[in-house]
C-alpha cells in the first residue's frame, strides 16, 4: 500500500515484514526513529518478536549475535560512533557466519562531533565482511531489506543496508509497503545451519591456531565474492514478484552514449540524474553509474559499463585520510593496466558532515573534469574557512 | 532428607566438561567449570568470554565440550547469553539453562557494562565469573579483582588497591540470587549452582579459582589455598537471596592471613627474611573487616 511516510517508518514497517525475532538496539541519530518505530510495532503486539533494549551498540551487535547463533531471525540498526563502537563484534558476525541484517543511517564520524550525513561510518567497516547495499531513495531503502534477510540466509553472511542519515532517513516520501503475505511468500522462514541446542551439543566460535585461521579468510572472501550472484537474482526475483526495480548490483542512467560518467552511490544519485537531464537540453552527454552493492564490489560489472568511457568522475562521502577517495581507487583499480593509459579518473569527495551537494557543485565538477582529470577535490570546500598555519 | 534436598546435595559427575582440556595441572578454573556444568546438566549451552577457560578448551578441531559452546569475544558473554535467552523465548524454545561465564578480568573491568545491561534488564541467565585474580591468559597482568598487595606483572611492587566487590554490586541491580564458592567444596559449589538455576532471573555465582601459574603456588595445594581464603576471612562464603545476605559460611577456626600468603609466590615479597612487612597487616585488616562485615 502506497504511504506517505517518513523513511525510518517506512524501514520499521517493513522490517516488521520480514518477521525478526529478537531486535536489539541502541539509540543514536539518525538512526533513532526506526527502532523506536519498531519498539512500538512489537510493544502493541503487531510483530511476535523479543525486543531488548540494551546499554549500548557493543552489546546490541552481541545480543544478536548470540541471538542468531540460537536460530532466531535478528535485526538491529546504528550509525556512525554506534557503528564503530560495534565494529568488533561486527567482525565477530561475519567470521561466525551469522546472517544478521542491520541498516546503517549513513552518518559522519567524530571529531569533531557531527550528527549529519557522510558515508565515512559504513566505509570504516567496509573490509569486515558484511554485505553493503546502499539505498538511492526510501522506497528502495525499504525494497533493501526485504532483500536482505533473503540474501543473508542464503549466503549465510550479514548484510549491511545503508541509507543516507536524514537525507533519507526523515524524509517524508511515498513508500509502497507490501502485504504481509507478498512478503511471507518472498522470503521463507530462516532455516539456521548450525545453531546452539542441547539436542546438538557443538561449539560455535572455538578459536583456530595458524594451520587452520587462513582458510576460514579464503573461505569468507570466497563467500563474498560468490555473493554477486545471489544479489543479482534476489533483486530479479524481488522486481518479478513486486513490480519495481531495486538493489541488484549497479545501474545506470543515461551512461551509454556518455562522454562524462559519474559514479557515485546512496542519495545523492537522484540530485545527479537531475543535472544529467538538464545538461542533456543544453547538449551534453553525461551519465550515471551508480553502485548499490559496495561491497562484494562489482568490479567486472563496472568494467564493462565502463570499458569506452575516458572521462570517468568519482564523487562519494566519505574518504580515506592520507589516501583519498576510496571509491574512486575501487573504480581506478577496476581497469586492467593496460587500459588505464589516457582514461581520466576524476576523484571528488562531497557532503562531509551534512555540506549540502546542491546542482550547481554538481555542474562545476562537470565543467572541471571536461578540462583536465582531478586527482582528488574537495567539492564545496570553504577555502576562507581554511588559515595558512592549519596546512 | 527431602527428594529435592537430596538432589541438591548430591555431587554431580556427569563429564559434560573436561575431556582433553590443555589447562596446567591444579587449575582450579577447570575444575570449577567441570564442577558447574555437571551440576547444571545437559540441558545447558554455555555461551564463554575469551579468556584462559576458553583457550585451553576450544581449539579447533577438538573442544573439550558435550554441551553447546558458544564463544564469540572477550567481553560480551553477558550479551551474547542475553541473546541467546531472547532467542529461546521468541521461537518459544526451552526451557534450558544459559551459563554466561567469564573470567574476573572480563567481569570486573572490559565486561562490567555488558553484565550490569544483563542483571539491569532481568535475562534468566547464570552468570558465572571464575576469580583468577588477574588476567592469566595473557600472562598475569593486574585486574580489578586482583587483591591488595599481590604481585602481577603489571604490578611489580604489588598491588597498590583493593579487591572489587562484585557480588555486592551485583546483588545491588535487585537479581534473585547471588553466591561465592570455592573449589575446595564441591557440594557447596554444586548446590548453589543448581540453586541459581532453579530460580527465575539473573544470576550471579563468583567463584575463587586459584591459578599455580599466577598465583606461584604448586599444583596440589589449589583445594588447600581455596580453604585457607576462607578460613583467613580473605574469601567470604555466602548468598544473597533478593537482596538479604543468608547462608554466610561460619570459620570455625580463624587462620591469620599469613598463612595464606605465604603459600604464595605472588605475596613472597610481603615477607622479609621471613618476617612480614606492614603490607601482611593491610591484608589482616582486609581480612578482619571481611569477618566483621559478613560475621564469619
Ligand atoms: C578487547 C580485547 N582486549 C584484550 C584482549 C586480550 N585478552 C584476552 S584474554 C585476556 C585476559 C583474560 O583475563 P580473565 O578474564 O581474568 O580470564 P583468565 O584468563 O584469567 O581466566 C585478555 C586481556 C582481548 N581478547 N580482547
Ligand atoms: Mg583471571
Amino acid at each position: 500500500m502506497l504511504k506517505q511516510i517518513e523513511g525510518s517508518q517506512a524501514v520499521a514497517d517493513v522490517v516488521a515484514l520480514c518477521r525478526p525475532n529478537v531486535i536489539a538496539a541502541y539509540p543514536i541519530t539518525p538512526q533513532t526513529h526506526i527502532v523506536e518505530d519498531l519498539a512500538l510495532i512489537v510493544g502493541q503486539g503487531k510483530l511476535d518478536a523479543e525486543f531488548v533494549n540494551v546499554e549500548s551498540e557493543f552489546s546490541a551487535a552481541s545480543v544478536v549475535l548470540g541471538a542468531s547463533a540460537a536460530g532466531a531471525r535478528t535485526y538491529t540498526a546504528t550509525s556512525s560512533q554506534g557503528l564503530l563502537l560495534m565494529a568488533e563484534v561486527i567482525n565477530c558476525i561475519s567470521g561466525m557466519r551469522l546472517p544478521i541484517v542491520l541498516t546503517c543511517a549513513n552518518r559522519a564520524i567524530s571529531a569533531p562531533l557531527s550528527i549529519w550525513n557522510d558515508q565515512q561510518d559504513s566505509m570504516a567497516v567496509r573490509d569486515a565482511g558484511w554485505i553493503q547495499l546502499f539505498a538511492e531513495d526510501n522506497q528502495e531503502a525499504a525494497d533493501l531489506h526485504i532483500q536482505a534477510y533473503k540474501i543473508a540466509e542464503q549466503t549465510f553472511l550479514p548484510v549491511m543496508v545503508c541509507m543516507d542519515g536524514f537525507i533519507l532517513t526523515h524524509a517524508f516520501e511515498a513508500v509502497d509497503i507490501p502485504e504481509q503475505k507478498q512478503v511471507d511468500d518472498f522470503l521463507p522462514p530462516f532455516k539456521p545451519r548450525h545453531i546452539v541446542d542441547p539436542r546438538w551439543p557443538r561449539g560455535i566460535g572455538l578459536y583456530a591456531d595458524p594451520r587452520f585461521y587462513m582458510e576460514t579468510r579464503y573461505i569468507l572472501h570466497r563467500a563474498m565474492e560468490k555473493s554477486e550472484k545471489t544479489i543479482k537474482e534476489v533483486s530479479a526475483d524481488f522486481a518479478k514478484k513486486f513490480g519495481r526495480d531495486s538493489g541488484g548490483f549497479i545501474k545506470t542512467y543515461k551512461l551509454k552514449d556518455a562522454d562524462v560518467a559519474i559514479v557515485s552511490m546512496g542519495s545523492v544519485v537522484g540530485t545527479i540524474k537531475d543535472l544529467i537531464d538538464q545538461l542533456e537540453e543544453e547538449g551534453k552527454k553525461v551519465g550515471l553509474l551508480q553502485i548499490c552493492s559496495y561491497r562484494p564490489f562489482p568490479r567486472q560489472e563496472i568494467y564493462n559499463v565502463l570499458k569506452d568511457k575516458m572521462n570517468i568522475v568519482v564523487l562519494e562521502k566519505c574518504i580515506s585520510l592520507g589516501r583519498g577517495g576510496i571509491l574512486a581507487s575501487d573504480i581506478r583499480w577496476s581497469f586492467p593496466r593496460a587500459e588505464k593509459k589516457d582514461r581520466n579518473i576524476s576523484s571528488f569527495i562531497a557532503g562531509l558532515g551534512g555540506r549540502n551537494i546542491t546542482a550547481d557543485d554538481l555542474r562545476y565538477m562537470v565543467e572541471r573534469v571536461e578540462k583536465e582529470p582531478v586527482e582528488l577535490e574537495f567539492l564545496g570546500l570553504k577555502k576562507e574557512l581554511i588559515a595558512d598555519k592549519d596546512l | 532428607m527431602n527428594e529435592k534436598a537430596e538432589e541438591l546435595d548430591r555431587v554431580e559427575k556427569k563429564d559434560l566438561f573436561g575431556s582433553g582440556h590443555r589447562a596446567c595441572g591444579g587449575c582450579g578454573q577447570a575444575l570449577a567449570a567441570r564442577l558447574v556444568h555437571d551440576a547444571a546438566g545437559e540441558n545447558t549451552i554455555a555461551c564463554v568470554a575469551t579468556g584462559c577457560l576458553e583457550v585451553f578448551s576450544s581449539p579447533y578441531p577438538d573442544p573439550s565440550w558435550r554441551i553447546p559452546f558458544l564463544h564469540s569475544l572477550f567481553e560480551n558473554p553477558a550479551a551474547v547469553a542475553s541473546g541467546v535467552e531472547a532467542a529461546y523465548k521468541a521461537l518459544r524454545k526451552g526451557p534450558v539453562n544459559i551459563i554466561a561465564q567469564a573470567g574476573d578480568g572480563s567481569t570486573a573491568d572490559i565486561g562490567f557494562q555488558c553484565i550490569s545491561g544483563m542483571f539491569e534488564r532481568g535475562h534468566n541467565v547464570l552468570y558465572v565469573c571464575y576469580d583468577n585474580e588477574a588476567y592469566m591468559n595473557t600472562g598475569v597482568q593486574r585486574s580489578s579483582f586482583t587483591p591488595y598487595g599481590a604481585w602481577t606483572s603489571t604490578t611489580p611492587m604489588g598491588n597498590p588497591t583493593r579487591k572489587k566487590n562484585l557480588p555486592l554490586i551485583a546483588a545491588d541491580h535487585g537479581i534473585p540470587y547471588v553466591a561465592t564458592a570455592t573449589v575446595d567444596d564441591f557440594r557447596d559449589l554444586q548446590r548453589k549452582v543448581k540453586t541459581a538455576l532453579s530460580i527465575e532471573g539473573p544470576k550471579y555465582i563468583h567463584i575463587l579459582v586459584p591459578c599455580p601459574l599466577g598465583w606461584g603456588h604448586s599444583g596440589e595445594l589449589t583445594v588447600k589455598i581455596c580453604r585457607l581464603a576462607k578460613d583467613t576471612g580473605l574469601f567470604p562464603i555466602f548468598e544473597i537471596r533478593e537482596g538479604k545476605i543468608t547462608n554466610v559460611q561460619k570459620i570455625s577456626v580463624k587462620v591469620p592471613v599469613e598463612e595464606y600468603l605465604k603459600l604464595q609466590g605472588r605475596f613472597r615479597f610481603l615477607f622479609k627474611r621471613g618476617v612480614p612487612t606492614e603490607e601482611v597487616a593491610v591484608i589482616q585488616k582486609i581480612a578482619n573487616q571481611n569477618i566483621e562485615r559478613f560475621n564469619l
